[in-house]
């Protein structure tokens, strides 16, 4: 057995190259201390890149009525007050600030007449808040960071994955990671490590994410023992391609519906005025003619006056909406539902969303400035994640911390659109400082024990010398349809029951599975290694699912199908892995909210009565 | 359901790092609005686990996916298997390489290291301490057209300053030439970038053909809108006869 490796150390290490491991390791690199980032794909193709429609910050240049106050309001409200009201108090007010940063550093986004960045309308924002570039914000935030980070002196590790953390003490000492080139392996010592390892959404069929979201960032932290916070909450956003075949889930941005997308069913109704949960009736028109008054508003540049089309609700409630629609018959040719932005002028729909125009004509043959797109939900984000504390982004682990959609907090029960990539931004930037001043304290590196590497040597050779199996493309896949089934948009107890007990069976197959014997740049092999933390992040999702017996945001249950506030409308479920190495479930509060906070919120939604 | 076969080259490097291997054909069965990307991924499902291939988002905005399909420069995941199906000649498999300007990994994938120690050498944007930047759409929508690459790298696999000449070294191809373009059209960006762009990116290489612009996924025009501007930046800096009295006589630092 080829058990050599190299041997580096860094006072930070980063794990993953999208906007939060990037912005983390330039926090870091610009304190002075080491930075290492380790990247699963080549710098500058991490998820952040497909991120479309923009990052959400009260910066007020499109409407002078927004501030932070009322971007804390949103994102509790769209999260169903589930979020972490301290996290979501701090991305709000430190939003703008990352965003004019982003500036400085060569992004180029849309201006407002007055040359300033513009800002987007998008489901859940009172106001138009998302500073945007067209629909490619994901690929001009990374390019940026990517731009900045390279001059910043920290060391790159591409096409690495990460399989182990170490720990002595309860404090984490390094990692192990593996090439994914040429197959090589090394330990990484450092002070201090950073999880900016994004999420799991590639567990189901029908998903939004590529290869890489795998959810080994989840799984590295629980194996390592630290707390994962509300796993049932996935996103299913609305809007996804669903025809052809081969593009179903390739995400459609909120941006059109933002730039005034009319959603409609097979009847031609504009089903979603029928949907509007009783919390937003006072927000949205109730009428056609009151939707198309605010688009025009928008669009010709006022201040809006009317109420928001309903196709601007959360995401959560237009992605069930269209469920719905389909349960009742109602769908379109392919099953989903039809999105229309040709109504409005060709030239303006090609200049604001050049991406979703290329899509659709270049993969579906559909030219949206003529014809309607056909959508459907799509797995898309996890709202849950490691645990971390509100100001350092530290987890339980010492000098392990967490951050982006690695970590949970900010988006409770719903993330609104947007909120991601400021999320990385803002609790990126505050990770990388954290985990620098932390490293600081420490004097030297510890020494990682023999023993412990050569066990994850042996581990992640041995899909190698197994010489024949199943291919795990075959497990994986059958793993995807199960979520998709059986832990999808809705839920039911029998059915999340059967999928713990299919998940022992996947894990079973999943040790002999074979993917080809060499070690350079086999994709086989490469796969047969994921699937372990696909199964174990699968299992987090469907226990918390299991044991929350309400519908709330990303999470709806058939059987139990409406909020229960009293019960669960202030718990947030936590995972950890117990002394017999099984996983276990508990449920933790954050502390209440101030009365200064309190104000902001729309008293009716607290249910404090109850 | 159509059976079609690809011929995929299969291999690793040498000693001497050339591409050592063969050309391995599949048939599988094509689906309604395939991609090749899908044609591989299905080889790897029913075939070969251990196909190599890069790719990550699967819609045109991530650029990893390059490669040669029927010896053109493309995404992968942007090419539909109807469109290859007619270009390919009855009887002949559909030929899948990878992009052969730069170093072989494995299969498909292309070691493009190059790249990045490439973008290393170009210094970052250099602009006002002043947070809220103002300029105007007219001028962001210059630099948007650059900003919109998606370091796919097809358009340097193709440019035959680096395909045929293999000048890596002395010229930094058509991709840093739009990342160029994009700070020195910069309406915010102070430093003048002209100088390096001649000397120690030796823009005079290119002889504007345009195989660039014609493989770009992006759609960026890249010889008309960044490379030539650039060069005629160049000229005007470096071989405008009253430009040159004039530093001469000190007029002009």
């Amino acid at each position: 057995m080829d058990e050599n490796y190299t041997t580096h150390e860094y006072d930070v290490v980063v794990i993953g190259a999208g906007g939060a491991g990037l912005r983390a390791a330039i926090e870091a690199s610009s304190s002075g201390v080491s930075v290492a980032i380790i990247s699963k794909s080549m710098l500058g193709k991490a998820h952040t890149v497909m991120a479309e429609g923009g990052a959400a910050a009260a910066l007020a240049n499109k409407d002078e009525r927004d501030s932070w106050k009322t971007h804390f309001r949103d994102t509790m409200k769209g999260g169903k007050y589930l979020n972490d009201w301290r996290m979501a108090r701090i991305h709000a007010q430190q939003a703008p600030d990352r965003i004019r940063e982003l500036e400085q550093w060569g992004a180029v986004f849309d201006r407002t007449p007055k040359g300033l960045t513009s800002q987007r309308n998008f489901g859940g924002h009172t106001y138009p808040r998302l500073a945007h570039i067209g629909d490619a914000t994901g690929l001009e935030l990374i390019r940026t960071l990517q731009q900045r980070g390279i001059h910043m002196g920290m060391d790159v590790f591409m096409e690495f994955t990460v399989r182990k953390l170490f720990k002595k003490d309860g404090k984490v000492i390094g990692c192990f990671s593996y090439s994914r080139n040429d197959g090589s392996f090394h330990v990484f010592k450092a002070k201090s490590i950073i999880l900016a390892t994004g999420g799991a959404t590639r567990c189901w069929e029908v998903c939004s994410g590529s290869w890489e979201y795998t959810g080994e960032g989840f799984a590295l932290a629980y194996w390592a023992g630290a707390q994962m916070g509300d796993m049932e909450f996935i996103q299913f956003h609305p809007t996804g391609m669903i025809w052809p075949k081969s593009v179903k889930g390739i995400l459609v941005t909120e941006g059109v519906r933002g730039e005034g997308g009319m959603l409609r069913n097979s009847e031609g109704e504009r089903f979603m005025f029928q949907y509007v949960p009783e919390m937003y009736k006072d927000e949205f028109a109730d009428t056609e003619k009151e939707a198309l008054e605010w688009v025009d508003e928008v669009i010709s540049g006022k201040l809006a006056t009317k109420r928001r089309p309903p196709e601007l609700l959360t995401r959560d409630v237009v992605a069930k909406a269209i469920n719905s629609e389909r349960d009742a018959g109602r769908a379109s040719e392919h099953g989903g539902a039809y999105l229309d932005i040709s109504w409005r002028d060709e030239e303006e729909v090609k200049k604001k969303l050049p991406g979703m125009y290329h899509q659709f004509k270049e993969l579906a043959a559909v030219d949206i400035t003529k014809e309607r797109m056909e959508v459907g939900p799509t797995a898309h984000y996890v709202m849950g994640g490691v645990k971390v504390d509100h100001e350092t982004q530290e987890t339980c682990i010492k000098g392990l911390f967490a951050a982006g959609e690695a970590a949970t907090g900010l988006h409770g029960a719903n993330r609104l659109g947007g909120n991601s990539l400021s999320d990385l931004i803002v609790f990126g930037k505050i990770a990388g400082e954290h985990a620098s001043t932390s490293s600081k304290h420490i004097n030297q590196f510890e020494e990682i024990p023999e023993d412990e590497i050569s066990e994850v040597i042996a581990e992640t050779l041995e899909p190698l010398d197994r010489k024949e199996g199943e291919n795990p493309a075959a497990v994986v896949s059958d793993l995807r349809t199960m979520m998709q089934n059986k832990v999808g948009i809705i839920r039911t107890k029998s059915q999340l029951e059967e999928a713990l007990k299919e998940l022992d069976d996947l894990e079973l197959r999943s040790e002999t599975v074979f993917g080809g014997s060499g070690k350079s740049y086999n994709p086989g092999w490469h796969q047969s290694l994921e699937i372990k933390a696909m199964i174990d992040v699968s299992r987090m999702c469907t226990l918390a699912a299991l044991k929350r017996e309400e519908s709330r945001g990303g999470h709806t249950r058939d059987d139990f199908p409406s909020p229960d506030h009293a019960r669960w409308g202030k718990v947030n479920s936590v995972i950890s892995m117990n002394e017999k190495g099984e996983m276990e479930i508990q449920f933790e509060s954050y502390p209440p909210i101030p009365e200064d906070l309190k104000i902001l919120l729309d008293s009716d939604d607290l249910h404090e009565e109850e | 359901m159509q059976p079609v076969t690809f011929s995929v080259f299969r291999g690793i490097p040498d000693q001497d790092g050339d591409p050592f291997g063969k050309m391995v054909e599949y048939t599988i069965d094509l689906d309604e609005g395939m991609v090749v990307l899908d044609a591989i991924h299905t080889i790897q499902a029913e075939f070969a686990p251990d196909l190599a291939c890069r790719w990550n988002c699967k819609a045109g905005k991530c650029g990893s996916c390059s490669a040669e399909v029927n010896g053109k420069s493309r995404l992968m995941c942007m090419t539909r298997m109807d469109d290859i199906l007619e270009e390919t000649p009855e009887g002949e498999p559909v030929v899948i390489r990878p992009m052969q300007t730069f170093p072989l990994i494995r299969d498909l994938v292309s070691d493009t290291t190059w790249a990045y120690q490439t973008d290393r050498r170009i210094e970052p944007i250099s602009g006002s301490e002043k947070v809220d930047w103002e300029y105007y759409q007219h001028e962001a929508d210059r630099i948007q057209e650059f900003r919109s690459c998606i370091e796919c790298m097809l358009c340097v696999n193709t440019c035959h300053v680096m395909r045929e000449h293999q000048k890596f070294d002395e010229f930094a191809g058509p991709r840093f030439f739009v990342r160029l373009a994009s700070l020195e059209m910069h309406p915010l960006d102070t430093k003048s970038r002209i100088p390096e762009i001649k000397e120690d990116f030796g823009i005079d290489y290119c002889n504007i053909t345009g195989c660039c612009s014609a493989v770009c996924p992006a759609g960026i025009n890249i010889r008309e809108n960044a490379i030539i501007p650039l060069k005629e930046r160049v000229v005007s800096e470096f071989y405008d006869p009253i430009a040159i009295i004039g530093k001469k006589l000190g007029l002009r630092s």
